[in-house]
């Protein structure tokens, strides 16, 4: 049995017939070939798997790729233009706020939404904010810093 | 700070590797996708300890899309997992070291352990089948705990290991510590435990094998932080392949905190699989499954005492500690509490007569070996508790008896083995205490008081022996491998440079800092170098990195290939230059005839090395490729002084950490921003073994209690403070970069330095004993218990 599917990742039309079990970010990962988005639990706690639906981050693991019908997907691997960084991504890159880079592409789409719904935010919000996503490399201390000069970047029209 | 700049010794450049992983192109193992290649699944034990009667396999095979399934009666010739490291006990015996099966033979003796590899079409078709096996099992009782497990009628899991006793094993003069202890003014002792830990790094582990006919040889994927000793472990002690028909290829690794140095179950059984199966095999462990395979951390059982004169000077240190090994020996799990942890017993201080007594047993429990400090974190958590208690039962300063007791010259042989090349610990101490602003806390807990709060400061003066590790000390106490560094330096025709290396970085930012260290010592620019590391197939050999060893070791290897290039390129400037080679000099990417203006570029003497029309042939081989491998002469000694400041709500038993300062002596720092950044991820697996970790086993049945994220407590981004952090150096005298490690002293020095303040904090409400994680359930009961 499978069930056939149409939305949009990165700007393109999608169509594809799946196995109604298959997770969002199983069809991402192994249908699109678009491995920036990561696993790292099977709890929905670690927000590694962290994409954009219909402009809002969702964590692709806790969702099948069957609900994501006629939505809008985006992924880290647009969120860079042309070769050139996203402000967020080169605040990541400036304050050195990633490590290993497995938790970074769900933790760069987890502050862009943050800093969309609030553009200016203090260190308890970007720590609040973030609670949704592990990382275990960097301590927090960097990508804190890094979410508030991406934002700055970004009101800058960076 | 441009990339493209060649003076950046000691310079924040910004990291090479960054845009790949921000951009989502990096590679990681879980990301590879051979043509044809199919998926595994183990089955894993649901049971502590149980004896296998039988296994079924014939339903699951039969299941759609199922290329083949494996139990331990198929791998035939497949030897078990070998033990890196031999301890003698003290009865003059070699530890006892039962088997270790690839997948379980006879019996079960943890949940997890691995029984049957299904391998199937779809990652789903192999877990529908595994559900399709029958085990027989006959439920045995099980024990967790280290301590009951040596208790008599203990359940006996291995029949090699009677009384489930791996090993006693001691250091030190317990004569004189006895003689120092009958004379002392007085005794401040501790009964510690030091929690168990499950590491945790966000890649799980995964591999991807697979068999090539043509080349009659292997290719293996794997999450590995030392894909060399992953190939040698492998080949010569378990499936018996050739060494150079197996390939292994440690990609970008997402984390690894010590959990991806073992050799594993899962990537063995699969390699030899590959060739069976006759297509590629690929597994990424579920998080689930990462808890009850990956090697856990810590958990020791100790009893500290410490002897003083009158003064508060330390006379004598006693420590007895039962350390659990898990129901198997992991790759270096032997070593850990013993040669790791009872050598670091002098922390900063001068004590005279050191003994400690380690027992290791097994237990029903995943295997433990090296966490993010292996062995000096729980050292360090004895040394500096003891301290802060020492301090509080002698009525002195905690800084004040630090200093009392400081070694000041160098170098000092302590009495547990180790010699101390350089340090200087009063300065990390000073500083440390002016980041934390220590003059203000009176006023700051006398502010808090009036909210209702308990504020307290700790300190934890670490030490940590790094740069493992010079090959005939480590052989000397049991070590079965050398454990030297390589690096290749592969200079292009056009000047640009390769390099390998045998260190693996998995988030330390190697392809930055080595490429640093090449560029200035070149003179060529940083871009103009690239680092290639985690492959057998290109990088000449390997130990890997662990043990904060990258830098001191492997980046030593890579400046001794470097010193050979710029020997080889001095006699081809000379000939060009028609100069004596003792006259050209060697500076900024120029050799140069000395006193003159003649010179030839770096660049010029590549191509020349490659392009000799115009060469000593006669006396000089073309090409400028070079190797070495580097051997340390002595451990590197990263030391410095962490201070804590929590505020503890005594209704709810809330610990917040408001503040945390660390002051640390890494030698000569390559690039400060990327150290910063090891020193705060640090800090924060430090704390969160303080605040909120804990691995937890139910006793009865065995089973895992932790088992997931939300049961098993990871520092989140509003559990932690920012931190101030700040250097001292001190070259290590004994490597020419004089660097001495920083990889893990966060993890080794913050847990005390949160305890002793959450002790201090506690104080005031007459709580004297609390173990780690200070949550907020144990801080509450241990205040309510205080207040009856």
């Amino acid at each position: 049995m499978s069930v056939t599917i149409t939305l949009t990742v990165n700007g393109k039309s999608v169509t594809a017939s799946v196995d109604p079990r298959t997770l969002l970010v199983e069809f991402l990962r192994n249908e699109l070939s678009l491995t920036g988005t990561h696993v790292g639990c099977d709890t929905g706690q670690c927000g590694a798997c962290t994409v954009h639906l219909d402009g809002r981050a969702v964590k692709s693991c806790t969702m099948l790729a069957a609900q994501a019908n006629g939505a809008e997907v985006t992924t880290i691997e647009a969120v860079a233009r042309d070769g050139e960084l996203h402000p967020m991504q080169a605040a990541f890159r400036d304050c050195h706020a990633l490590q290993c880079g497995f938790c970074t592409p769900g933790m760069v789409m987890a502050a862009l939404d943050l800093v969309a719904a609030n553009p200016s935010p203090d260190e308890k919000a970007v720590r609040e904010g973030l609670d949704g996503n592990l990382c275990r490399c960097t301590g927090y201390h960097n990508i804190v810093k890094a979410v508030q000069q991406g934002a700055a970047a970004m009101r800058k029209g960076g | 700070m441009g990339a493209s700049d060649t003076n950046v010794m000691g310079k924040s450049v910004r990291r090479k590797e960054d845009y790949r992983f921000l951009t989502g192109a990096g590679q990681y193992t879980d990301d590879v996708n051979p043509d044809r290649h199919t998926h595994a699944y183990f089955l894993r034990s649901p049971h502590a300890h149980a004896r296998i009667r039988g296994i079924d396999t014939s339903r699951a095979k039969a299941a759609p899309g199922v290329v083949a399934v494996c139990t331990s009666a198929d791998l035939e010739g497949v030897n078990g997992l070998p033990c890196g490291w031999l301890i003698t006990g003290t009865d003059g015996k070699p530890m006892n070291e039962p088997p270790h099966p690839v997948l379980a033979k006879g019996k079960v003796r943890h949940v997890g352990d691995p029984v049957a590899m299904v391998v199937a079409e779809t990652p789903n078709q192999a877990k529908d089948a595994s559900e399709l096996i029958d085990v027989d099992y006959e439920v045995l009782p099980a024990v967790v705990n280290c301590v009951d497990a040596l208790k008599r009628g203990a359940p006996q899991i291995h029949d090699e290991a009677p009384g489930n006793k791996c090993y006693t094993w001691a250091l030190g003069d317990k004569a004189a510590v006895d003689a120092a202890f009958a004379k002392a003014a007085h005794v401040s002792k501790l009964d510690i435990v030091n929690n168990r830990l499950i590491p945790n790094a966000i890649e799980p582990r995964a591999a991807v094998a697979s068999y090539d006919r043509a080349a009659d040889g292997y290719t293996l994927y794997v999450a590995s932080q030392n894909p060399h000793v992953e190939r040698l472990l492998m080949t010569a002690f378990v499936l018996g392949l050739p060494e150079h028909k197996v390939r292994v290829i440690a990609p970008d690794v997402g984390g690894g905190f010590g959990s991806k140095i073992y050799l594993y179950a899962e990537e063995t059984a699969m390699v030899w699989a590959s060739k069976r199966v006759g297509r590629p095999i690929k597994w990424t462990a579920e998080r689930s499954e990462s808890f009850v395979s990956d090697a856990h951390g810590r958990d020791h059982v100790t009893r500290a005492e410490l002897a003083m004169d009158k003064d508060g000077r330390f006379l004598a240190m006693r420590v007895h500690t039962t350390a659990n090994m898990g129901a198997y020996l992991s790759t270096f799990a032997s070593c850990i509490p013993t040669i790791l942890y009872a050598t670091l017993l002098a922390g900063q201080y001068t004590t005279p007569a050191i003994y400690c007594e380690v027992t290791a047993a097994f237990t029903n429990t995943v295997p433990v070996d090296a966490y993010r400090g292996a062995g000096r974190p729980e050292a360090t958590y004895v040394v500096e508790r003891l301290v802060h208690q020492a301090g509080v039962d002698m009525k002195l300063p905690q800084d004040e008896i630090r200093r009392r007791n400081f070694i000041r010259s160098f170098p000092h042989q302590t009495p547990v083995a180790l010699t101390y090349d350089t340090g200087g610990y009063d300065a990390c101490l000073d500083e440390a205490m002016r980041l934390a602003d220590v003059k203000g806390f009176a006023a700051r807990k006398a502010e808090a008081a009036k909210r209702g709060k308990l504020r307290g400061i700790g300190y934890s003066s670490y030490i940590e022996a790094c740069g493992l590790a010079p090959s005939n000390i480590a052989g000397a106490l049991g070590a079965r491998a050398g454990l030297f560094e390589a690096g290749e330096v592969r200079v292009h025709p056009t000047g640009s440079v390769t390099v390998f290396t045998g260190s693996h970085s998995h988030g330390q930012g190697h392809e930055t800092t080595f490429a640093q260290v090449v560029a200035s010592r070149l003179g060529i620019p940083v871009e103009n170098v690239d680092v290639v590391h985690g492959d057998t197939g290109r990088v000449p050999f390997g130990m890997g990195t662990y043990g904060s060893r990258s830098l001191a070791v492997g980046g030593t290897a890579i400046v001794k290939a470097l010193d050979k290039i710029v020997a080889k390129g001095r006699k081809i400037a000379a000939h060009l230059l028609e100069a004596a080679e003792s006259d050209i000099e060697f500076a900024d990417g120029k050799f140069t005839v000395s006193g003159t203006d003649r010179s030839k570029t770096f660049g010029e003497v590549a191509l020349t090395a490659y392009v000799p029309h115009n060469y000593p042939l006669d006396k000089l081989e073309p090409g400028l490729n070079e190797t070495a491998f580097y051997d340390p002469t002595n451990f590197t000694f990263p030391a410095g002084t962490h201070v804590c400041e929590v505020e503890v709500d005594p209704d709810t038993g809330v610990v917040e950490v408001v503040a945390f300062s660390a002051c640390d002596d890494f030698g000569n720092i390559v690039n400060p921003m990327i150290v910063e950044g090891q020193v705060h991820g640090g800090l924060t697996q430090g704390l969160g073994q303080a605040l909120l970790e804990n691995c937890v086993y139910d006793a009865e049945s065995g089973q895992l209690l932790s088992g997931t994220y939300m049961d098993y407590a990871m520092p989140r981004a509003d559990d932690v403070p920012s931190f101030n952090v700040g250097t001292k150096v001190t070259p290590c005298t004994h490597n020419p970069l004089g660097a001495k490690g920083c990889g893990e002293a966060g993890a080794i020095g913050a847990p005390a330095a949160m305890m002793n303040a959450v002790h201090d904090a506690l104080a005031a409400v007459g709580v004297t004993y609390i173990d780690m994680p200070a949550s907020p359930h144990r801080v509450w009961r241990a205040i309510q218990a205080a207040r009856a």
